[in-house]
């Protein structure tokens, strides 16, 4: 299910009136404040900490607000190493995060194991949660977070609101 | 050399228990030729000749030999600064030695170390449990017939583990190669 439509906003025609969907609204305010979860585990958590301080500021995507409690976050950015042992524990706290969520795969070792084609790590996050972003890099860039997180905007931007919603109830109510 | 006088002293102490002192690259390495007394070594080296800083447990898997481990003990005496390594055999199907926890309350997690990775059991240990793999993990990876790649293993609930696709590796990088070509990290096994 996907969404064309665009929040736009033209000052000399519309004046202080924006006219535009519910759900392209709704959607605008989700794509900008997405409040990340960040599940550092290894030395990409580093670049997630450069991505948020002053010189790559996160918050110009309106993502400054690393949540460490799963409940309060949209999107867990899974920075590193998942080894089995922590696995479970990944698992978990993606478990406990509220509906919309989002999951970013940062770096080799998140999105594929990396270079530890070993006993102990877990060859891919997607093998035990969805994984909507992957990002190259070991580690990568704080601009190929950003990179990220501007894609999953834009992900998030398709994503129907209501439509969802109406399902959602749709269910309850049987 | 004051290292080796420390050697000595622990070979007259301990007469034939005691290997005679093997000297590479300037460390003094003893070998105890029984592993039941290797505590008590331990405590003549600590409270007679003032090694009080455990430096590391380590064990090494001579597999296919006999005895099949070697625990090597590094000691340091930090008022006068010398090392000195203490070995001792323990064959496969002992796997067992006396812990020294008693003696440097240290060698509590190096121990749990060993046993996690090797399977060595260290008798009057305090807490023998696990401590890099989870509680339940039936395997012992740091040994020698022990796969690269790692075995499937199941625990519902806290942990699982799968085969890694090595893809014909290991993949070794070889340093001083002529380029990067030949540098950069390639299925390399042993042998070819």
């Amino acid at each position: 299910m996907r969404t064309e439509t665009e929040i736009g906003y033209n000052s000399k025609i519309e004046g202080d009136v924006i006219v535009t969907r519910v759900d392209a609204a709704l959607n605008w305010f989700r794509k900008n404040s997405v409040w990340p979860m960040p599940m550092g585990l290894a030395c990409c958590a580093i670049e997630l900490m450069a991505a948020g301080a002053s010189r790559f500021d996160i918050s110009r995507f309106g993502s400054e607000v690393m949540r460490f409690s799963p409940r309060q976050s949209d999107c867990m950015i899974v920075a590193g190493t998942v080894t089995y042992k922590m696995a479970g524990a990944v698992k978990r706290i993606y478990d406990q995060m509220p509906e919309p969520k989002w999951v970013i795969a940062m770096g080799a070792c998140a999105s594929t194991g990396g270079m530890y084609r070993s006993y102990a790590v877990l060859q891919g996050v997607d093998n035990i949660i969805p994984v909507d972003i992957y990002v190259s890099g070991c580690p990568p860039r704080p601009e190929a977070v950003l990179d990220a997180l501007m894609k999953l905007q834009a992900k998030i931007s398709t994503q129907p609101v209501l439509e969802n919603l109406t399902a959602v109830t749709a269910l309850r109510r049987h | 050399m004051p290292a080796l006088e420390f050697a000595q002293k622990i070979k007259a102490r301990f007469g034939d228990l005691i290997s005679e002192p093997a000297e590479f690259r300037g460390g003094i390495t003893l070998k105890v030729g029984d592993a039941e007394r290797i505590a008590e070594v331990c405590r003549y080296a600590k409270n007679d000749l003032d090694f009080n800083y455990l430096v590391d447990i380590s064990s090494v898997d001579n597999y296919g030999e006999d005895p099949r481990w070697t625990v090597v003990y590094h000691l340091r005496g930090l008022t006068h600064g010398n090392e000195l390594r203490l070995e001792a055999g323990v064959s496969e199907e002992k796997s067992e030695l006396p812990t020294v926890t008693t003696v440097w309350k240290t060698a509590d997690w190096h121990e749990r170390e060993i046993y996690d990775m090797m399977g060595i059991r260290f008798c009057g240990h305090p807490d023998l449990r696990r401590i890099l793999m989870w509680e339940g993990y039936p395997y012992f990876p740091l040994r020698k017939d022990f796969p690269l790649a790692g075995k499937p293993s199941d625990l519902p609930g806290i942990a699982f583990s799968k085969p890694a696709p090595l893809e014909g590796g290991p993949f070794v990088t070889v340093a001083g190669g002529e380029d990067a070509i030949h540098r950069e990290p390639r299925v390399r096994n042993p042998g070819d």
